[in-house]
């Protein structure tokens, strides 16, 4: 019985102490985010690897998102008569919730997954290390670089999803289903507000940066905490894909209920 | 100069280091030895400051390392450079970006300048011709000399080499370590290198310590060493001796 009660304590403890160091990394990243110099080169390489290369990934999960959202939509509506809002409907689905969310699912799966895994093996074969005997700061180059091209990315592709995403909903709702174009974005001119808007800017800019966190400090704490060689490399990154997925979901559910 | 003194080291709680005490004077070259899992590279770690002490100082260049942080601690490490057992190149790199990486990101160096460099410190090293190749299309050894290319291109005070030749054929392994004499011949760097094959780097170091138990359990000149009559340096030769064989 002593001994359970021990077990538990000890891996509380180190429950604890990982929670500690995760929260250190993002103080130490938000830190080294804020003080020159910024590797340039390496936050351009980044932004087109999590941004421009998500692009396709995004105008197809877009699309038919939308293209879904028109359908279901159309017919809920339609059953008390209300189709004619089927253009706010998607919209404030798209624009609030679903841009944002499955943006960043996305780019958590396409681009997180990487980072963890590409920061995971330089931390195995001791490139980090090397890094760091040269007198240099791994901070600057490989987890700056990460949250700031996650941060400024993840909106854009979220704009992006919205747009395809409401087109999607037209062309199923407007062209296929009968709703009329001045219908379908009139009455989402009328109900959509601008702070809807930056409801989900604000969102997926938070979800950059929770992306950027778990991905790169599971990479860069492989093997301390998620063992050693290429098992350990590949629990990292699906803990990096899982947590940050779970945190998104989390996080935006309090964004959703306690801000706006 | 290297100093350690009095280190003391354990990993959930498996005691490595009981109290090591070692002193590298400058300019001279220690081959540290001891059987695997003894801890050698670990102690090369703590003189890099890439792991830090529970007890006892590793004073570099008269500071000490467990206690440097931040910008400090850079540029104490700097002034270091470390041979990897696996190389770690940037393996998304080819060589000559490698070897001028240090010099584009820590000097002001013109890019003519940082070319010739990194150019004249691939030869030295024997991989002219190589520079454009990454370091998954090269051999181990090749990976070996282009690490100490990297490694040297910042003329550091003190060289870290952590199994230089492990894993190398014969003829390799004893190229590195005329390489390794030769660029200490130039460079006069302090160096330790930590080795189980000690009859193949006895002629290019100046003193030779073996690690036993968490203590430095003897050292010596390499002739000293050779004609110690304790049992457990012995033992360690005699071993050393039939896997060289």
């Amino acid at each position: 019985m002593f001994d359970i009660i021990k077990r538990f304590g000890a891996s509380t403890i180190e429950y604890v102490r990982k929670m500690g160091v995760m929260g250190l990394f993002l103080l130490k990243a938000v830190l080294f985010m804020m003080i020159p110099p910024l590797k340039f080169g390496r936050f351009l390489k980044q932004i087109r690897f999590i941004g421009l290369q998500s692009v396709v990934v995004i105008l197809l999960t877009g699309a038919f998102s939308g293209m879904v959202l028109g359908f279901q939509g159309f017919y809920s509506l339609s059953r008390f008569g209300s189709d004619a809002f089927l253009g706010p409907m998607v919209g404030l689905a798209l624009i609030k919730e679903l841009g944002p969310v499955i943006s960043a699912l996305m780019v958590t799966g396409r681009a997180g997954s990487a980072i963890a895994a590409e920061i995971g093996i330089m931390r195995m074969s001791e490139q980090i290390d090397a890094l760091e005997l040269m007198g240099l700061n791994p901070y600057r180059y490989l987890v700056v670089p990460n949250f700031l091209a996650a941060m400024i990315s993840l909106p854009l592709l979220t704009a992006i999803f919205d747009v395809v995403g409401i087109f999607g909903g037209y062309l199923i709702g407007g062209k296929l289903l009968g709703v009329g174009a001045g219908t379908y974005f009139g009455e989402m001119a009328a109900y959509v507000e601008m702070e809807d808007i930056m409801e989900g800017i604000y969102k997926s800019f938070s979800f950059g940066l929770i992306i950027a966190w778990v991905c790169c400090f599971k990479g860069y704490y492989a093997g301390a905490f998620s063992g050693f060689g290429s098992e350990g490399v590949s629990r990292a990154t699906t803990q990096a894909v899982v947590l940050s997925s779970v945190l998104i979901l989390v996080w935006d559910y309090f964004m959703t209920s306690i801000l706006f | 100069m290297i100093q350690i003194e009095s280190l003391y080291k354990s990993f959930d709680g498996n005691e490595v280091f009981r109290g090591i005490s070692l002193e590298i004077p400058k300019g001279l070259i220690l081959a540290l030895i001891g059987r695997s899992g003894c801890g050698k590279s670990v102690l090369l770690k703590h003189v890099a400051g890439l792991i830090k002490p529970e007890r006892g100082r590793v004073v570099v260049e008269g500071k000490e390392m467990g206690t440097a942080r931040g910008r400090a601690l850079r540029a104490l490490r700097g002034r270091l450079g470390f041979l990897f057992q696996g190389g770690a190149l940037f393996d998304s790199m080819n060589l000559f970006e490698n070897v001028s990486f240090p010099l584009r990101e820590k000097t002001r160096l013109s890019h003519q300048l940082i070319q010739a460099r990194v150019l004249r410190e691939l030869e030295n090293v024997g991989l002219s011709g190589s520079e454009y190749k990454y370091p998954s299309q090269i051999s181990g050894g090749m990976v070996k000399r282009a690490a100490l290319a990297r490694a040297l291109v910042g003329d550091p005070e003190i060289m870290l080499f952590d199994e230089p030749t492990t894993g190398l054929d014969p003829v390799t392994g004893q190229s590195i370590i005329e390489l390794i004499d030769s660029c200490h011949q130039r460079l006069h760097f302090t160096g330790i290198i930590v080795t189980h094959e000690i009859s193949r780097v006895s002629p290019i170091v100046d003193r030779i310590a073996m690690l036993h138990e968490g203590v430095i359990w003897a050292e010596g000149t390499p002739s000293e060493f050779f004609a110690s009559q304790d049992p457990v340096v012995r033992g360690f030769l005699g071993d050393a001796a039939k896997d060289m064989s």
